[in-house]
């Protein structure tokens, strides 16, 4: 057993986060308060698309209270455009509309105030003068030539288009015996966050530094602010010690924050942006992706899945931004958990007019993960196969590990069937097919919904320069600084916010671990962006590997140091003495405690070893694990640890309401080496509940005007606890070899499969009528209506 | 989101807050506000009054008559869920509350707030109008009454007098003998309904079912009422309730939005009526079959 | 410009505001007390969940005008303060134990809507706790550890009460 093996990794601690929260005394963006503070409220585009003719603002300024009025073109000579993950020069985006808005709910401009309410007000004393446009929604009517392109600079609709081809897929397709197509629809969700995105700016020009607080996450932020602003570097300090209200990928804000800074730094005073509801749903750019899947696949009549041509094309929204890598890191598990020979992949992102897609939870895994479980059904229903029978047939094997995909990631280890027979057992499933059968034979709809997928953890974000080849990024790295003061406690510095993630539980635990100190003993501080070393912040489901392993390198230094002052002290060698708990035992049975190391490190300098420096501190910047290399032919090592989920659950609902009911559900997990286990679970958890909201219930809809539908949370549904069944978590670990103690990442685990589950488990339920859900969100009245359509 | 400015009273008679309605043609009566602050910090509602009516004594209080039981208008809805006289008297009610948005909600929104607001997914006028309550406005000094059963002609829009205050409602207690039926289908539990069914069955010893009082909401754009009163002297055996609502639903026009197509509407208020009517006759299956 | 005075976490607390500011603000900026939150604004998610008199509601449904003379209890009032800051109430604590959070930020409503449920139902099923926190939207936990912080907290709670002797339970 592995929870055997450590002290406190793995066993079940309290996070040390948890206690300020349940006191209502977190530090969220909008808790912060400056004398004399202004606030921005944006104007919001009525339009699809439009060009702008002329803003008279001239009311909405003359009104008390009211500061300033910025506008885009204002805002475009001041500031450089945001960064573009992609070469497409022409693609320009700045925080504000500049001459021409292209999705409803675009900003405008921005009013600065006193107070929130009167930039409200004054909004409506603006007069926009626009020129509607033609506009364009769908994306595979966005790709056709005769379609007005939301960028007329850039020619066309089209960002990314590109073709991979791994292994021999055509002879695989040849050699196959049958093939099958089909395509389905992620449907435009997010994992909206209960907190908006809010920014606080604070201009001193004496000192020539912009002071940022905010609710973000996002890697390199400083540095995109800086460069939007003709800032020096260290001339932006973003302070880390915010708590972020939930992210789970989104909380970006680099257009709010470039134009809060620019509003500080030309007013002198401190600018304050909170996102409203309304502005959060439909120009907080924090949709996720929407995407089309065109799949062919080839397979024998054993169930043997030889190889897939995938085509997924992606609706961008307006503007570029870093959505179309979101097609990229699907990539690193191409082929799910299974031995799939050969692939072919076409990447197609585009613009239309709507909102801008994010970063959301596991960036573009999740689409890919239902297109690739709902071919692993469709493949078992052609052959008439039982599901489960045809996944384990195609499942990559424990002694297979390292193993090699066509798209160049070699996934580092795992035991598939042991998950899934662990699932299977928990969840008695002979009992609940029995279950299933009764429900039907009580006249009800029911389905069991199973699905496999892989979670890559690590972030290396190495499909940057897959997809773009003049990005030549291969650092992905990530740092802690390590402390113990001169009264013998230890301090470790994080370099990011939290969101949740429990980063300072992370680094507590790892350091206790690695120091043989408890944890609670330790304290954990979030400096600002210039006392910080580099990161990139909680992606890809990184930290525990990254930071977690930073922390554990930061503090096997420190051992190392203060094994070196023991040996200096006792007159022995190194590999004659051994660390406990803080203190260090020679092999003679002399011990030199923790205080007598504090005391030589920080006070008798005469008794360190020549040419030691004092004091107890380091620090570690590491970098992701195996990624050592650009891209080579196509191919590239993504992430390095890849994380399973298996699962299982049974739905029922009745054929006229089509209301579907979760019965039981049940998920084998295995991340590595847990960290913490109330923190993994709760990921998972949490994770489930977003993949239910967006298998059922949420979608960013618009209606043919271009009008987004659902701004608000009487149209966006999110599952409350009502609809987020009792979950069981069935845990299984099997150590990554490429981290320091086996852990992997967890952060989007459950999300990755739940919605190809959920949608699974309906679509079985349906499977006699010969019904098909293509697209996510299944509402109930999709389900009702296309029974009726086949009973009636 | 924050509001437009407003003024705010806060009266401490129905005739005060009357006199403030008919003195700022841009006022509004401002009860529980759960529905009204919302559209407010939207700004979708833009009032230049806000008339507080939550205290004014006589509007929070239970009267029961001979054959009433009339509410007033300031009721919580969750003080009307635990309130023996309406579990008693308006059973039908009493089932709904436990529908209307979620416990906070409830704590603070209003009985009368519910029927004047008059969004068609509303769970409290669905019962008003499928019992015919009398809704008793305060206009200009004297009281009007209105039969809920006509009283909704579209969503948000009533026929209420626009310088009007609502008091009360006055339910007709149920007979000794009676059954009821509420069913609801959401997306999700504590949302707007998609489709709502209320039903009660009148039974009177000797005579049998006297009446049938069925209605639909959240499928149109108001509460409707369906006449099924064909099956009074009936067995109600299962075959004629889904007869008689066939027939009664034929005309019935459903509305469409993005969470369920006019289809599913009619198709799933068919159903609802059909249950709700059902559980209504087997709450008093002992007295229909004696 | 209103006057308001209210008690708030057991305290008198009078301020001087316009009538359209609702509660939720009052409570953030008037009375400083930033354990409140803004989620949605439009009474959905449930983030800035108060009690009065013991009763959760939404404070973003209320204007501060409202709430004259009433009684109110935000999570500031709930644990230990002042020199007993850092002392958790038994939910709170509860909610530690199981970890029923992530972010913290629909934490204050989540703990506020469990303390009006314990209150007057002090042995919920796992039903009626669902219930009670169904009108709080969390998006980090899927609601499983909150569900079995709350039903954690009510044992304890329960068991707190049984360990009171006897004869001093009711004078």
């Amino acid at each position: 057993m592995t929870e055997q093996k450590y002290k406190f990794l793995s066993t079940p601690r309290r996070p040390v986060e948890d206690r300020r929260f349940v006191a209502g005394r977190g530090k969220f963006i909008a808790d912060l308060d400056r004398p004399n503070m202004l606030h921005v409220a944006p104007l919001a585009s009525h339009h699809a698309a439009a060009v702008i003719n002329c803003i008279d603002a001239s009311a909405a300024l003359a009104m008390p209270g009211v500061v300033d009025v910025i506008t885009g073109a204002e805002l475009a000579a001041a500031v450089q455009p945001l960064m573009n993950g992609l070469n497409t020069p022409n693609v320009r985006r700045f925080p504000l509309a500049v001459d021409r808005v292209r999705y409803a709910g675009e900003w405008v401009c921005a009013v600065v105030a006193e107070s929130r309410a009167l930039a409200e007000d004054a909004l409506e004393k603006i007069i926009v003068d626009a020129t509607p446009q033609p506009f364009i929604l769908d994306a595979e009517a966005a790709l056709l030539e005769t379609s007005a392109p939301v960028h007329p600079e850039h020619g066309s609709n089209l960002l990314l288009d590109r073709k991979f081809v791994w292994g021999p897929v055509d002879d695989d397709f040849d050699a196959a015996a049958h093939s099958l197509s089909f395509s389905v629809t992620w449907g435009r969700n997010s994992t909206v966050p209960i907190e908006t995105f809010g920014v606080l700016a604070e201009w001193n020009g004496w000192d020539r530094m912009l002071d940022i607080w905010a609710s973000i996450q996002m890697p390199k932020y400083a540095d995109q602010i800086a460069r939007s602003l003709d800032l020096p570097g260290n001339a932006i300090r973003v302070h880390y010690d915010v708590d972020v209200g939930g992210s789970y990928g989104v909380k970006r804000g680099i257009k709010h924050s470039v134009l809060v800074g620019y509003i500080a730094r030309k007013l002198g005073c401190p600018v304050r942006l909170i996102e409203d509801r309304l502005e959060n749903m439909r120009a907080g750019d924090a949709h996720g992706p929407e995407r089309k899947f065109d799949i062919t696949i080839a397979f024998d009549q054993d169930g043997t899945v030889r190889s897939m041509k995938m085509r997924a094309l992606d609706n961008a929204g307006a503007y570029a931004g870093r959505a179309p890598f979101q097609l990229g890191k699907p990539i690193s598990a191409i082929v799910g958990p299974y031995q799939i020979n050969s692939v072919a992949y076409h990447a197609l992102s585009v613009t239309t007019n709507k909102t801008v897609q994010e970063a959301v939870r596991g960036f573009g895994q999740a689409p890919t993960n239902y297109a690739i479980e709902t071919a692993m059904d469709r493949v078992a229903e052609y052959l008439g196969m039982d599901r489960l029978a045809l996944r384990q047939k195609n499942l990559i094997r424990k002694d297979q590990f390292p193993y090699l995909i066509p798209s160049g990631s070699y996934y580092d280890s795992g035991d598939y069937h042991a998950v899934i027979d662990k699932v299977l057992a928990a969840a008695d499933y002979p009992a609940m097919l029995a279950e299933r059968d009764r429900l039907r034979d009580a006249g009800m709809m029911a389905g069991i919904g199973i699905a496999a997928c892989l979670e890559p953890s690590g972030g290396n974000s190495s499909f940057e320069p897959l997809l773009n080849q003049s990005n030549q990024t291969s650092t992905w790295m990530e740092s802690c600084q390590v402390n113990i003061d001169a009264l013998g406690k230890l301090t470790a510095r994080i370099h990011t916010t939290s969101s949740g993630q429990g980063h300072e539980t992370l680094v507590s635990t790892v350091l206790g671990e690695v120091m043989q100190i408890d944890p609670e003993l330790i304290r954990i501080t979030r400096p600002n962006s210039l006392e910080s070393l580099p990161g990139n912040s909680p992606v890809g489901s990184r930290m525990a590997i990254m930071l977690g392993g930073a922390a554990a390198r930061a503090g096997e230094k420190l051992k190392a140091k203060i094994m070196a002052i023991a040996a200096h002290r006792l007159g022995v060698d190194i590999d004659q003495l051994r660390y406990e708990g803080g203190d260090v035992l020679a092999h003679d049975g002399r011990r030199f405690t923790w205080d007598e190391m504090v005391e030589l490190a920080h006070r008798q300098y005469h008794n360190l070893p020549d040419g030691m420096d004092p004091g107890l501190a380091s620090f570690d910047i590491m970098q992701v694990p195996t990624g050592d290399a650009l891209p080579v032919d196509d191919k590239v090592q993504m992430y390095p640890c890849y994380s399973f989920e298996f699962h299982l659950l049974l739905v029922s609902f009745d054929p006229i309401i089509g209301r579907p009911d979760i019965h039981s559900y049940v998920i084998g997990h295995d991340c590595g080496t847990v960290i913490n286990p109330a923190i993994v679970s709760g990921m998972t958890y949490g994770g489930i509940a977003h993949g239910i909201g967006a298998a059922l219930f949420e979608e960013f809809a618009y209606d043919t005007n271009g009008q987004l539908l659902t701004q608000s949370f009487l149209d966006y549904l999110m599952p409350s606890s009502h609809e987020v069944p009792a979950i069981q978590i069935v845990k299984h670990c099997t150590p990554s070899p490429h981290t320091v103690f086996g852990q992997k990442g967890s952060g989007e685990s459950g999300y990755l499969g739940a919605p190809a589950a959920v949608s699974a488990a309906i679509n079985d339920a349906v499977s006699g009528l010969g019904i098909h859900f293509e697209k996510l969100p299944i509402r109930m009245s999709a389900i009702s209506d296309a029974i009726a359509a086949k009973t009636s | 989101m924050k509001p437009v400015r407003f003024d705010y009273k806060r009266p401490a008679t129905i005739d005060e807050a009357c006199g403030l309605l008919a003195g700022d043609d841009n006022a509004r009566i401002l009860a529980g506000g759960q529905s009204l602050i919302p559209m407010l910090s939207m700004r979708l509602s833009r009032p230049s009054l806000l008339i507080d009516i939550a205290h004014i004594p006589e509007l929070t209080t239970f009267v029961e008559t001979e054959t009433h039981i009339e509410i007033g208008a300031m009721v919580r809805q969750a003080v009307a869920q635990k309130s023996k006289l309406v579990k008693t008297h308006i059973p039908l009610l009493a089932k709904a509350l436990g529908h209307v948005g979620h416990p906070p909600t409830r704590a603070r929104g209003t009985v009368g707030g519910s029927v004047a607001h008059a969004d068609p997914s509303a769970e409290i006028a669905l019962v008003a109008a499928t019992l015919g309550a009398e809704i008793t406005y305060r206009v200009d000094g004297t009281d009007e009454i209105f039969d809920a059963s006509d009283f909704f002609i579209g969503p948000m829009l009533t026929i209420a007098p626009p310088t009007g205050c609502l008091t009360r409602l006055s339910f007709a207690k149920v007979p000794a003998v009676c059954g009821t039926g509420f069913h609801e289908v959401a997306p999700r539990k504590s949302d707007y309904a998609l489709v709502s069914a209320a039903a009660q069955i009148n039974f009177a010893a000797g005579s049998g079912v006297t009446s049938i009082h069925l209605g639909i909401g959240s499928v149109g754009d108001f509460p409707e009422r369906l006449d099924v009163n064909q099956l009074c002297g009936t067995p109600l055996d299962d075959a004629a309730i889904a007869d008689a609502v066939h027939a009664a639903m034929q005309m019935v026009e459903t509305v469409e939005d993005l969470h369920a197509t006019a289809a599913y509407r009619k198709r799933v208020a068919t159903e609802l009526a059909i249950r709700a009517l059902r559980d209504a006759r087997d709450e008093i299956s002992t007295d229909l079959n004696q | 410009m209103n006057d308001v005075t209210l008690t708030i976490n057991g305290k008198p607390v009078s301020g001087v505001t316009e009538p359209r500011v609702t509660l939720l603000d009052f409570l953030r900026d008037v009375a400083g007390l930033k354990g409140t939150h803004a989620g949605c604004e439009h009474g959905v998610c449930g983030a800035c969940t108060v009690l009065i008199d013991g009763t959760a509601v939404r404070s973003c449904l209320m204007l501060a005008v409202q709430a004259e003379g009433e009684d109110i209890t935000t999570i500031e009032g709930i644990g230990g303060s002042g020199a007993r800051a850092g002392e958790l109430g038994v939910i709170q604590d509860a909610f530690c134990e199981t970890h029923g959070l992530q972010c913290g930020y629909c934490t204050p409503g989540m703990i506020l809507a469990a303390e009006a449920l314990l209150s007057v139902n002090t042995d919920p099923t796992e039903h009626e706790v669902r219930e009670a926190i169904s009108g709080n939207i969390c998006r980090c936990t899927g609601y499983v550890q909150i569900v079995d912080a709350i039903l954690l907290a009510a044992k304890r709670l329960g068991q707190r009460n049984d360990a009171v002797p006897s004869d001093a339970t009711l004078a």
